[in-house]
């Protein structure tokens, strides 16, 4: 009852901080958009709705991290997919084709290929091990407490990193596209965030990633249809006029891939970072078996690879109809630098074109669209690094496992908060800084740390708790290093002449150091604990294998 | 698991047999989907103008947009490939070796 009244009155708050800042939205430079903010509401209202349904079912622990296992594949591979298709690739990769053209495709494509390799390497042994994190996989047979502490880490660091990135990006996008301020926009997505979470836990969060994958496919796909439509389905005709516009170079590789070195960085990067991902691994929970985690991967590729083919219509479609198009011209940025910069920069280029395609009623779909996206992608986030504090950290290296499943699912919901507020403080800290390169810390982390472990922890019978805790750690330790002598951080941010090391993606170089460390430590490790560490592979292999002894659907 | 279940296990021939044909065709995946991609990413970086090559004399449509688009459905159908035969195949011999544990 005390439950339910609380999540009363936070919707009730929600909606006023809504409703004040659509009034000072005015003062904003964009135009109040009606038709998104009565579409948005409704997304809103629904999610909640669900939400407070969820609530009802979140009893244990068990519900609250994996939504009681009981979610079919279709089904999380349609989360999966929602996770994953966050605003920033949606408005980014489109933007990217609008800007360059093929270079889109390229990017894309990388953000692809780490999926079939989850599927052959991971989805299973994952789901056979593991019951709520990852880490409970890593530390199967390993000492729980530094391997525990170390997974932890890797995914809070990675969690945060991209929260700052998904919390900056909303709430430029929500003042572009609804006239709210910015600080409005960011407490407005972390207060709902922290709704869906602390109340629904995986099952609303699944929902709600379900729903805006639904509706992100269906507008991406009603866009792309309608461009293609005004070129008679061809392709070579769309190609025609857009090389009309921007030249013949948009047709062909730019620079996006320079130098053989950073291709293949970039490359180590996106594939292991993607297989070490919390908020993605922790998804493959929520499905019964291993047969059901399969079919999860294979539904999310398609989806995933689908949405990308649209991005890359969509970047084209953007630039016949919206670059030169008077309508979305910066005029005020145009005095300045000159060429033809449309309003809110290029991302803003899908958001133009859905303007171009559908009118204003579409417009707000779409705007309402990308809020949601934000949502979604915020809350698997916050949801996984709620785990591992709650889980790793209280559950285990805390208490040591002798804890009860209610007071675990508390301290998951006090996390919960605590995570939101930061995400919060950081991004509006965050607002005026350079974060280019905190996405690529992330996936270099979540490559460097997170991934070697798991995937040694599964398959190499020789791996210790030693190796695994020192090259780990180097491994995350070079990560950080790397990113902060590179490019972005050296010389962008911190304004040195040249960077130390001069690439821009780290992964190549921590990800060796990560696997070399582990070998080297785990190898010369002849302690008594890691001969007993070794024997237990046999047992832990055949469970990874077969799904004997695996957690099953639900407890009750 | 105990020791005695365990050995037990691993000396059942199905077992052997599941392991052994799952982690061939499991790396023989993942080593067809890493050489497609790195030859389609090195390419870029040794070669730019190999995928900008127009597909004909009178098009602007370059060689690089269908092999981008094979590589993103290749990925696909690659799962789709693992998906069916270990929902099916794979699937049949665990349960055959969970079978194999209840009887005693």
């Amino acid at each position: 009852m005390m439950l339910n009244r609380i999540f009363l009155f936070l919707i009730l708050g929600t909606v006023a901080v809504f409703a004040a800042g659509a009034i000072e939205g005015e003062v904003q430079k964009q135009a109040l958009n009606m038709s998104a903010i009565v579409m948005f509401l409704l997304f809103v209202g629904g999610t909640l709705g669900i939400t407070y349904w969820a609530a009802k079912r979140t009893k244990s622990a068990k519900d609250f991290y994996t939504a009681g296992g009981g979610i079919t594949g279709f089904q999380n591979g349609m989360a999966i997919a929602g996770d994953y298709m966050s605003a920033a690739s949606f408005l980014g990769i489109s933007g990217l084709v609008y800007l360059k053209g093929y270079d889109g495709l390229i990017y894309s494509i990388g953000f692809l290929v780490g999926w079939p390799i989850i599927l052959f390497i991971i989805a299973e042994p994952l789901r056979n091990l593991g019951k709520y994190t990852f880490a409970d996989v890593a530390s199967y047979r390993l000492k729980q407490t530094p391997i525990r502490s170390l997974a932890a880490s890797g995914s809070i660091a990675t969690v945060i990193l991209y929260l700052i990135a998904q919390m900056v990006g909303s709430g430029k996008l929500i003042q572009l596209l609804f006239g709210l301020q910015y600080e409005v926009a960011v407490v407005l997505v972390g207060v709902l965030m922290i709704l869906y979470v602390t109340f629904g836990g995986m099952l609303a969060t699944t929902w709600v990633q379900i729903i805006k994958a639904f509706l992100l496919l269906a507008g991406a796909t009603f866009m792309a249809v309608a461009v293609m439509a005004h070129y008679d389905f061809s392709f070579g005709s769309l190609f025609a006029h857009a090389t009309e516009m921007k030249g013949i170079e948009i047709m062909s590789p730019g620079g996006l891939v320079s130098d053989p070195i950073s291709a293949i960085s970039l490359a180590v990067a996106l594939m292991f970072g993607t297989a070490g991902l919390p908020h993605i691994l922790m998804r493959f929970f929520t499905v019964s078996d291993a047969k059901e985690a399969r079919k999860s991967v294979f539904y999310a590729t398609g989806f995933i690879g689908y949405f990308y083919i649209l991005t890359f219509i969509i970047g084209f479609g953007a630039i016949v109809m919206v670059f030169q198009n008077p309508q979305y011209l910066d005029m005020a940025k145009q005095a300045i630098d000159g060429g033809s910069p449309i309003l809110g920069g290029n991302n803003m280029a899908a958001i133009h074109l859905s303007h171009a395609v559908g009118g204003d009623f579409f417009l707000g779909f779409i705007s309402a669209v990308a809020f949601a996206t934000i949502l979604a992608v915020v809350s698997g986030l916050t949801l996984a690094g709620a785990s591992a504090i709650s889980h790793d950290l209280y559950a285990s290296v805390i208490k040591k496992g002798n804890v009860d499943s209610m007071k675990e699912m508390k301290v998951s919901k006090i996390a919960t908060v605590i995570l939101g507020i930061v995400a919060i403080i950081m991004g509006i800290m965050f607002e005026k800084q350079n974060i280019a390169f905190v996405v690529g810390l992330a996936f270099a982390i979540a490559a460097s740390a997170n991934f070697p472990i798991l995937f040694l922890s599964m398959y190499w019978k020789k791996l210790t708790t030693r190796g695994a805790v020192i090259g780990g750690s180097l491994g995350l330790a070079t990560a950080v290093l790397l990113v902060i002598l590179g490019p972005i951080v050296w010389v962008q941010i911190l304004g040195n002449a040249e960077a130390i090391f001069p690439y821009k993606y780290p992964a190549l170089f921590s990800v060796t150091v990560s696997f070399i460390g582990i070998w080297f430590f785990s190898v010369t490790d002849s302690s008594h604990d890691a001969e007993a560490e070794r024997e237990a592979f046999e047992a832990q292999y055949i469970r990874s294998q077969t799904g004997i002894g695996a957690e099953g659907a639900s407890e009750h | 698991m105990n020791k005695e279940l365990v050995d037990k296990i691993k000396n059942n021939p199905d077992y052997q047999e599941l392991v052994s044909k799952r982690s061939g065709f499991a790396i023989k995946l993942s080593i067809s989907m890493l050489v497609v991609y790195f030859t389609f990413i090195l390419t870029i970086a040794f070669s730019p103008a190999t995928l900008g090559v127009p597909l004909s004399a009178d098009s602007v449509t370059t060689v690089g947009i269908p092999v981008g688009i094979a590589v993103i459905i290749f990925a696909f159908i690659l799962t789709g490939i693992y998906t069916k035969r270990a929902n099916g195949e794979f699937d049949d011999l665990s349960n055959k070796i969970k079978e194999s544990i209840k009887e005693n």
